[in-house]
């Protein structure tokens, strides 16, 4: 009784779901609504063609990959049943499920994943694009439901590649031979998912229902879900503090929220979810010339930082402190960063007077997605003056901020890409020479160019699974010294959803699966 | 026939001077930094250089901007309104299905203000200096002067969340599925709190220029004569007084009925409430110049409209105004 009581108050406070879990251990019930939040309003739902976050949640529902992935980052079966992976490394063979139907009855097979791998996917994905053109030989289908992947040379994160975010099967007999982006069925997709699409009321929600040939008998166990779109911060937290709502998405509240809202009664708080993604925020500096271009001047500033104040104040004690460019999510993560930073003001002001800094205002880009990042840029800015240097807060709306960040014009920004589960994958893009100016926000906007670390990355991509840990280490290490931006957060966004909710968050792509296993106890 | 004349040659003149604010319109939203495939390119997370070569072209960019307002202003002469290509939908089709719940919420906010207004401010300017005129005048200038989003806000919490009276958000209870009767009633209770919230301030303002009117034209001379040939005093108020002083609120209502298409984007905001006004801000942040410039166009159209229809309302209020086109 105490147990279960002790376990039930671990639900109200920040855990992650495992523990909850387990204190229920109850039959899962199945029907019924669930009521969830994203936020902004998705611009499509095809998750092919539209990558951005609420896009992801909601049509991760609707389109499956090959594989998903537990929360320790391991492949599970999706559409792919089992795969085989020869001696050399170099040929990976995909055994397909069979009897999977698309949700418009037709049939699913080889020549889907064909189709989406080697026409859609190249065409529409710019990730995919690049991996297919530097290691990938051929993608061929040897049976009815048989695909070989060959590769030129040794990848070991391929198989990270195929979540249903960014690369979904998508159905042939659709998207063959037309305009993918202009196609008209992307608003009212067929996919093999668990969710079916049902309607999308523009400015409100958009609904998904069961679908009822799902290949995995007794899922999904909700009858419908329905995504509602809430513009304002303060009217979600109130939507879900009235109960019109159960499920608040990861980035969908305020952090002040998420604190007064995960002591509520009833309220669970998960913090898992994220492990494929783990967005690592940091301060991205534009190194090309000026103070910022000195080694010393960086270092002096990454002392001047509390981070520990950041992540305690702005974020309400969600995260970890990051000592370099691989979050602890993402594979070959080195236990601890050398060199490594604390709080140290005396240290930093020696560092910057070291540094010949004749007080020159450095411009700081703020972040335009929420409090959050107001609120780092104004602490930073403290903490800056604080050792004597100069900043100048710049703030824009979102597509400002792209056009600035992409074109390089700042000096500091903050930026929290996607790492995709392999640094491979999601982190080399931000710090190698041929990131620069490729025309995205998400990339080597600073201008940092280091040979050593482009070679090192190189290698890394294309090494084997036993010699990758030492070299990641390396190039995190040197990065940890070099200092091209100054790494601050390791995020956790917290999912809040009512206790009733069951197996919401249970694979490392979190709320993109979340219809597949969840259910609302009666 | 007079009327018939002065219609048609304003409304020939407002066509003019749409096709004059849409070219206008068309070069002011390029002047914000970024364009449609940067902010798609940036959410996207990953790109690189073919992709945003292949969103400029999706969305007409790659093409001279001269060409691309040719194109538009051809496409407005015929009314259409072009394509999104972020939403791959028709633009039309985006602001069709968003209209009537703008409308609603709007109608239903002029409506109540305009009455509510105008009754409060001959009230108060009939009762001058008693208690029940400093009450209405004490009211109007609280609600004028207190900011519309936290009055929004303040309503939510006290009528949702506390009382539970009310719901705090949308305009019906989705995953209901209720037609009919059930249907109505819903989204009649859904549009109690954004439509209060917005006539609140707008019944202020009435209340405040009716009062000062009425008390203006109560003193004129042939209300004396009236009093003097022995009238009663609500006939000499309403048929007299209130007649003449109306116009003002003639005004001012006229100029609040042409915002009823784009003035309500904060209410419908913070009231999570479906409408044209949240589908602009929302394409300004998309830098989605397709959607934005259909907006644009509907909401000066209904400016223009109103504008000619005040016009023609005031000759009837009164007879003495003379129509000039």
């Amino acid at each position: 009784m105490f147990r279960s009581t002790l376990k039930s108050l671990a639900c109200g406070v920040l855990l992650p779901l495992t523990i909850c879990t387990a204190a229920q251990a109850q039959q899962p019930s199945s029907g019924g609504t669930l009521q969830l939040v994203v936020t902004p309003e998705p611009p499509g739902i095809v998750t092919g063609l539209v990558t951005n976050t609420p896009s992801q949640m909601v049509g991760g529902n609707i389109f499956e990959s090959l594989l998903r992935f537990d929360q320790s980052l391991k492949p599970m079966p999706a559409l792919a049943e089992s795969w085989v992976i020869d001696a050399q490394e170099t040929t990976y063979t995909f055994t397909l499920r069979q009897g999977v139907k698309w949700h418009d009855g037709k049939d699913f097979s080889a020549d889907d994943v064909v189709f989406s791998l080697n026409t859609f996917l190249p065409q529409v994905n710019p990730r995919w694009r690049n991996i297919m053109k530097a290691h990938v030989q051929s993608i061929e289908k040897t049976s009815a439901n048989t695909i070989v992947i060959k590769l030129q040379h040794i990848f070991d994160p391929l198989l990270l590649m195929f979540e249903n975010g960014s690369m979904p099967m998508v159905p042939k007999h659709i998207y063959d031979g037309t305009d993918f982006a202009k196609n008209p069925m992307n608003n009212t997709p067929v996919g093999t998912g668990p969710m079916k699409f049902k309607e999308w009321v523009a400015g409100s929600h958009i609904e998904l229902v069961r679908n009822p040939d799902y290949y995995i008998k007794g899922l999904p166990r909700l009858d419908r879900a329905i995504f509602r779109f809430i513009p304002d911060a303060a009217s979600r937290a109130i939507a879900f503090e009235t109960g019109q709502v159960d499920v608040m998405t990861g980035g969908s509240l305020e952090s002040a929220d998420v604190q007064r809202l995960s002591k509520t009664k009833g309220v669970c708080v998960s913090t898992a979810g994220w492990e494929l993604f783990a967005p690592l925020s940091y301060f991205q500096l534009n190194v090309r010339s000026g103070p910022l271009a000195n080694k010393t001047f960086r270092k002096g500033l990454m002392y001047a930082l509390d981070r520990e104040l950041i992540r305690d104040v702005v974020w309400s004690g969600f995260g970890e402190i990051a000592d370099g460019p691989i979050s602890s999510r993402t594979r070959f993560h080195p236990e601890k960063a050398e060199p490594s930073y604390d709080y140290n003001p005396e240290q930093a002001r020696k560092l910057i007077q070291q540094s010949g800094y004749k007080g020159e205002t450095l411009n700081y880009l703020v972040a335009p997605y929420g409090e959050i990042w107001s609120r780092t840029a104004e602490i930073a800015k403290q903490l800056f003056s604080d050792v004597g240097v100069n900043i100048n807060l710049i703030t824009t709306d979102a597509a400002g901020w792209n056009q600035r960040a992409r074109a390089g014009e700042y000096d500091i920004t903050n930026n929290w890409p996607y790492q995709y589960g392999d640094p491979a994958l999601g982190v080399s893009r931000m710090w190698v020479s041929s990131s620069i100016n490729v025309g995205s926000p998400f990339s080597n906007t600073g201008g940092y160019s280091n040979p050593e670390v482009d070679k090192l990355f190189e290698r890394g991509a294309t090494a084997s699974a036993a010699e990758r840990p030492v070299i990641f280490k390396q190039i995190h290490n040197m990065l940890a010294d070099e200092l091209p931006a100054l790494w601050s957060v390791d995020i956790q966004f917290p999912t809040l959803y009512r206790c009733k909710v069951h197996d919401f968050v249970t694979t490392a792509s979190g709320a993109n699966d979340g219809l597949l296993n969840a259910w609302i106890e009666k | 026939m007079a009327t018939v004349r002065f219609v048609l040659i304003r409304l020939l003149k407002g066509a003019a001077v749409l096709l004059a604010i849409a070219a206008l319109n068309f070069f002011l939203i390029r002047a914000a930094p970024g364009d449609p495939a940067s902010v798609l390119a940036g959410e996207a997370g990953a790109s690189d250089p073919i992709y945003l070569e292949q969103l400029r072209q999706r969305f007409g960019l790659d093409r001279p901007v001269i060409e691309q307002l040719a194109i538009y202003m051809k496409n407005i002469a015929t009314l259409d309104f072009g394509f999104s290509a972020r939403n791959n939908r028709p633009v039309l089709d985006m602001i069709m299905e968003r209209l009537p719940a703008t409308l609603l919420l709007t109608g239903a906010a002029f409506v109540m203000s305009l009455i509510m207004g105008v009754v409060l401010g001959v009230l108060a300017a009939v009762k001058v200096g008693r208690i029940s005129d400093t009450l209405i005048t004490l009211f109007a200038l609280i609600f004028y002067a207190t900011p519309l989003f936290w009055v929004a806000l303040m309503g939510q919490v006290v009528f949702a969340l506390k009382l539970g009276w009310l719901p705090n958000i949308g305009y019906v209870t989705v995953g209901a599925d209720l037609t009919g009767l059930a249907y109505v009633t819903d989204v009649a209770l859904h549009l109690v709190l954004p439509a209060m919230t917005l006539a609140l301030f707008y019944m202020a303002l009435y209340a405040r220029i009716m009062r000062a009117s009425t008390l203006e034209v109560s003193g004129a001379d042939f209300i004396k004569t009236a009093r003097a040939k022995g009238l009663p005093e609500g006939y000499i108020t309403r048929r007299h007084v209130a007649r003449n002083a109306i116009l003002p609120v003639v005004t001012l209502a006229g100029l609040q009925a042409g915002q009823i298409v784009g003035g309500a984007v904060l209410i419908e905001t913070i009231f999570a409430w479906p409408g044209i006004g949240r589908l602009m801000f929302d394409a300004l942040t998309q830098r989605d110049y397709q959607v934005l410039l259909g907006v644009f166009f509907c909401s000066s159209a209904l400016v223009v409209l109103f504008n000619i229809i005040t016009d023609v309302v005031y000759r009837i209020a009164d007879p003495r105004i003379q129509m000039k086109a």
